[in-house]
């Protein structure tokens, strides 16, 4: 705004401000609704998200249309994790819980207690090699039971790439949908993970318990 | 330099968007605009250079989706009675809103458009100059235009 805004001026600016306020928060969340709906329609929707909280902290959920494709840990820092999502698979990414539902129902139904597997379509674009290869026979290690790194870098054909089968635990994209909690060292020691190792033992626990 | 995830774009600039909408155009056009907006830009994101003006884009689409559903109806503005009837916090009253709406509604384009952007829409003028294909001192004095149409025809305005 110039200088010469005189009085008359500013009372006509700020009367037109005035007329058009800034919505509330009900009116953002429904026209947001509104984009999510037409975006997904439109097949613009390259990454829908949301966040749950469970026992283990606050997670957040991404998916493609082809199926889940990231769960993360609240300290993974979820803003830092969907700026690494829109850089790796698409910019256009919306919160959008409508392809999220599934996914929160069975993660709800599993911290309960009342789920031992998932029945989800999954995304493992972010894994890739051998270590999408582990994520895959990870999958198949029985709700309530472990494995031990050695044994799913045996069943993933490379019985020697143990600390690789241990990096693909690591960087698991699906943590818990894919079961790398069960995935233990071989002297019996827990072993690592990334939300911490007492994760670790409280969801080994809960399973056992269940 | 990566884009950052849409959903930010849209949490940080959706208000004025949705503010810019009412203005070009009825309550009952502004939100289905809103979502075509942010919906083309959806689409065109991904090429978008990462230091772009986000918001002259954006509303240089808004402006764009308007003009075409202006168009596609084929009338003016919505009249000033469907505004609708919610008392602003600011406390302008139902007539003074009424009468500043017809007054908007009333400018001539390139005054009215001119206003829009720069005031509601914090364009600077060199911005709401490209989108009106004229220059930046022509904007500014379109805009200027406006308001001191706005204070003849809007009463609150005169009366100072």
């Amino acid at each position: 705004m110039n200088a010469t805004t005189n009085a008359g001026d500013q009372q006509v600016i700020d009367d037109l401000s005035a007329l058009f306020p800034a919505n509330d928060d009900d009116t953002d969340a429904d026209l947001h609704d509104l984009l999510a709906e037409r975006a997904d329609a439109a097949s613009l929707l390259d990454v829908a998200y949301r966040t749950i909280d469970s026992p283990i902290g606050r997670l957040l959920l991404a998916a493609t249309p082809e199926g889940l494709v990231r769960i993360a840990f609240e300290l993974e820092d979820h803003c830092a994790v969907l700026a690494r999502l829109a850089d790796e698979i698409s910019p256009r990414i919306l919160r959008s819980p409508g392809r999220l539902d599934a996914a929160a129902a069975q993660l709800e139904e599993y911290f309960a207690g009342r789920r031992r597997q998932f029945d989800l379509p999954i995304d493992l674009q972010l894994a890739h090699g051998f270590r999408r290869t582990v994520l895959g026979h990870m999958r198949e290690i029985a709700y309530g039971t472990t494995a031990s790194y050695t044994a799913i870098a045996s069943a993933a054909g490379r019985p020697a790439a143990v600390r690789a089968a241990g990096s693909a635990c690591a960087t698991n994209p699906l943590p818990v949908i894919v079961p790398c909690h069960r995935v233990v060292c071989s002297d019996g020691s827990i072993g690592q993970y990334l939300a911490g190792t007492e994760v670790k033992q409280a969801l080994l626990d809960m399973e056992a318990a269940a | 330099m990566a884009l950052r995830p849409f959903e930010e774009i849209v949490v940080e600039h959706g208000r004025v968007v949705m503010r810019v909408c009412r203005a070009l155009l009825g309550p009952a056009d502004a939100e289905d605009a809103w979502a075509e907006t942010f919906l083309a830009a959806m689409k065109a994101y991904p090429g978008l250079r990462p230091d772009s003006n986000v918001r002259g884009w954006l509303v240089t689409i808004a402006h764009r989706k308007a003009i075409d559903q202006i168009r596609a109806i084929n009338r003016a503005p919505r009249p000033a009675s469907e505004l609708p009837d919610i008392p602003s916090k600011e406390g302008l009253a139902a007539e003074d809103r009424h009468e500043l709406r017809a007054a908007l509604d009333g400018l001539p384009f390139k005054a009215r458009h001119a206003v829009i952007y720069h005031y509601l829409g914090g364009l600077p003028y060199a911005e709401v100059g490209s989108l009106l294909e004229t220059s930046e001192a022509a904007a500014r004095r379109s805009a200027a235009d406006g308001i001191a149409k706005l204070r003849t025809t809007y009463s609150k305005g005169s009366s100072r």
